[in-house]
């Protein structure tokens, strides 16, 4: 029984990986077909050849790091503000946020999508790096509410109040204390943003106008001309770093659990 | 506003402050005397807490007035007095240890580098952790931890230092040990310590001046010994200490009659037949042969305790606790000689020996011989006569015909119990509605601080209509 379930795992984890599997060794494939032809890194020069790739990939990174971190601070700020309600209020406010996780992509696409044409003809602008920066930031911040809200409402409210009975004033309090103590919730929020920024597809590609372009968004336009092994190359490395910063959360999350449980 | 007494630190006023609707401090005056050890005593839930946030700045009073030095500092921030507070749960910074944690209010006051290091090794030797600094705070035991936060507290060389309850987490041996420590730290810095506990042994240990607090109200200010000798009150002397409280009446000055028993004793100016609670400590009385004392009581139970015997003695329908050096076996008949200095007399706490309400009546069942009155917002039946709708019913009640209901369902609901005191033949518990106080007798130890449902039998009622004034 025990080998069976032992083989039976072992089968879900290898069809759940075997697609990715194929496309990183694909990526190495020195032809254009799905033939193996040998061992090569062209494809990964290529990609870094590639002037429309790599602005794209500076686009993805910069729509990463300023949405994640612009929601990290609205997010944390959130999260004080919701856990200073009591009762049914903060249960409102909270679920409220967690709905906008829940809902589909789509629906939030296409509905941030007709607020940014409305407001555009309004006042005269056009979709584009700024929208999409926006856009992030909203989806992104209720993940951050959601990583830092259960630190705050463990954190010993005392240490606060001790920090202001030691000379604090209340934002010297939040700073010098506070935030070290919602420091593990702040960082998994900021984590999870990028990573959900960085792959994010469906949203962007309703408010990105019309031209431009992130990596996911680059890829779809590539699979519509000609069917490139610089593709392979591409997700496998997008693939690779998103792999890098979910086992740093796990392993930050493992140890803040254990520091809690001594 | 200056106030005129200058060795008065810290100075409360008629400070009332309510909690969605239930009343937390009911107008408090304290002062408290510069350089003391000051202990706010109580059982939990008396408010004790409560005002030391309103001293510390943490919670503002919804009214009534905080002096600190002769000056006003209602609206103050905490940061902005001169006061530090121990935590109960001594609530040291995690991501800092040891040295910095001493160091964080110096830090934020941004004291020259030199002059932190030498203070916080002043500070460590003082609390006895010297080469500690560098150990991170949760490595260390609970009594060093609470060490690490009088030391932080301490070098911000505050006036008066605040403790909440800071031995509670501690095992009895560690908090022996602590309680002298804090006592010898209390002298060498010179500070006002100002201490909340709701252990009274800690509170006779420790302090100079202990403050006796209850439901919200402050019921006695005195040294340790006054509050142990002296008690003002039936609920002062059950809470501080063992005690025998007993009813009786005062028949004149200097005369007690106690069970039956005519007893000399020192008090006066209570007046004549006047009933009072008095309360003899179970050191003070003298077992003696049958024939040589007026009380006379047979031993039910004895327990060695070390230093004394403890016996429980039976006299007349009432327990007893006796406390001897001297053994006398169970079964045995003896005399309980009490001298005249060692019979306390208070005033009873609730002022009359019955319950008295006044209740319209809103239907009349003449069928059954009924009616049903309301009385704050409830109503209830009462049975055996009848009187038209609109009356208005005087009704008078003895302790006895008041219950708590078992199932659930009580006259009045949500009855708030403010003090359960052993008389000796039963409890007597003083509770509280919305609009009156109640008194009852019970066999049951009912927890204090907790609302329960009131139950009354009318067959024990003495009921009459109220003349309507024309």
């Amino acid at each position: 029984m025990k080998k069976l379930s032992k083989l039976y795992t072992a089968l879900i984890i290898f069809f759940m990986y075997m697609p990715i599997i194929v496309l990183v060794i694909f990526s190495f494939n020195d032809g254009k077909t799905t033939v193996w032809k040998g061992f090569t890194l062209k494809w990964y020069a290529d990609l870094f050849r590639d002037s429309q790739i790599m602005s794209a990939l500076w686009n993805t990174l910069l729509v990463a790091v300023l949405a994640s971190a612009i929601a990290t601070v609205i997010g944390t700020m959130a999260a004080i503000g919701i856990n200073n309600f009591s009762g049914k209020k903060r249960l409102l406010l909270q679920n409220m946020s967690n709905i906008s996780i829940l809902s589909p992509d789509v629906v939030t696409g296409v509905s941030l999508m007709l607020m940014f044409t409305i407001a555009g003809v309004a006042f005269h602008f056009q979709m584009g790096f700024w929208t999409v920066l926006l856009a992030h930031i909203t989806f992104c911040t209720p993940f951050v509410v959601l990583s830092v809200l259960p630190r705050i409402r463990h954190m010993d409210y005392s240490l606060y109040e001790a920090a202001l009975d030691l000379g604090c004033n209340q934002w010297q309090a939040f700073r010098k204390v506070v935030v070290h103590e919602l420091m593990p919730g702040i960082f998994t929020g900021f984590l999870m943003s990028f990573t959900y920024s960085l792959d994010d597809f469906v949203i962007t590609y309703f408010t990105r106008g019309a031209s431009f372009q992130t990596l996911s968004i680059q890829i779809y336009t590539m699979t519509h001309q000609r069917i490139s092994p610089k593709i392979n190359a591409l997700s496998a490395l997008m693939f690779v770093v998103i792999i890098v910063l979910m086992v740093i959360i796990n392993v930050k999350d493992r140890k803040a659990e254990k520091r809690m449980g001594e | 506003m200056k106030q005129a007494k200058n060795d008065i630190i810290v100075s409360l006023r008629d400070i009332f402050v309510e909690f969605d609707g239930e009343v937390i401090l009911n107008h408090i005056n304290l002062d408290i005397r510069d350089k003391e050890f000051v202990t706010i005593l109580g059982p939990s839930g008396c408010g004790k807490t409560t005002t030391l946030r309103i001293i510390g700045g943490f919670l503002e009073p919804g009214s009534g007035d905080v002096y600190f030095d002769g000056e006003k500092i209602n609206g103050l921030p905490p940061h902005k007095r001169n006061v530090n507070t121990v935590f109960q749960k001594y609530s040291l910074f995690p991501h800092l240890n040891v040295f910095e944690n001493i160091a964080f209010g110096m830090r934020i006051k941004k004291l020259p580098k030199d002059e932190i290091k030498k203070r916080v090794k002043e500070m460590l030797a003082i609390v006895d952790l010297k080469g500690y600094e560098k150990r991170s705070v949760a490595k260390l035991s609970g009594g060093q931890q609470q060490r690490v936060a009088i030391a932080r507290a301490l070098v911000c060389d505050p006036k008066v230092l605040l403790l909440d309850e800071p031995l509670g987490a501690l095992d009895l041996k560690l908090r022996k040990t602590m309680q002298w420590e804090l006592k010898q730290i209390q002298q060498k810095t010179n500070t006002t310590f100002i201490y909340v506990t709701h252990d009274q042994e800690e509170a006779l240990t420790m302090s100079d001046t202990v403050v006796v607090m209850n439901n919200g109200i402050i019921e006695q200010i005195g040294s340790p010994t006054d509050v142990y000798n002296e008690p003002v009150n039936a609920f002062v002397a059950d809470f501080i200490g063992e005690a025998n409280i007993i009813n009786a009446v005062m028949i004149d000055d200097c005369r007690v009659r106690v069970l039956g028993e005519e007893l000399e004793c020192v008090d006066k100016g209570f007046g004549q037949n006047t009933p009072v609670d008095i309360v003899i400590r179970p050191e003070d009385i003298e077992v003696v042969p049958p024939e040589q004392a007026k009380l006379v009581g047979e031993v039910k139970d004895v327990v060695f305790k070390g230093v004394h015997y403890e016996m429980t003695v039976m006299c007349k329908n009432c327990e007893w606790i006796i406390h001897s050096t001297e053994c006398s076996p169970v079964g045995s008949k003896i005399g309980m000689k009490i001298i005249p200095f060692n019979i306390q007399i208070m005033n009873k706490m609730f002022p009359h020996p019955y319950n008295q309400f006044v209740c319209e009546v809103v239907y009349a069942d003449e069928e059954n011989n009924s009616v049903t009155v309301t009385l704050e917002d409830s109503k209830f039946d009462i049975e055996g006569f009848c009187y038209p709708a609109g009356t208005k019913l005087k009704v008078t009640l003895p302790p006895q015909a008041l219950s708590i209901a078992g199932d659930g369902v009580g006259d009045i609901d949500d009855v708030y119990i403010e003090s359960v005191i052993f008389k000796g033949e039963h409890n007597e518990i003083i509770l509280e509605s919305d609009e009156q106080k109640w008194i009852m007798h019970s066999d049951v130890d009912e927890q204090v601080a907790t609302y329960v449902p009131l139950k009354f039998d009318f067959s024990k009622a003495h009921i009459e209509p109220v003349e309507e004034e024309s």
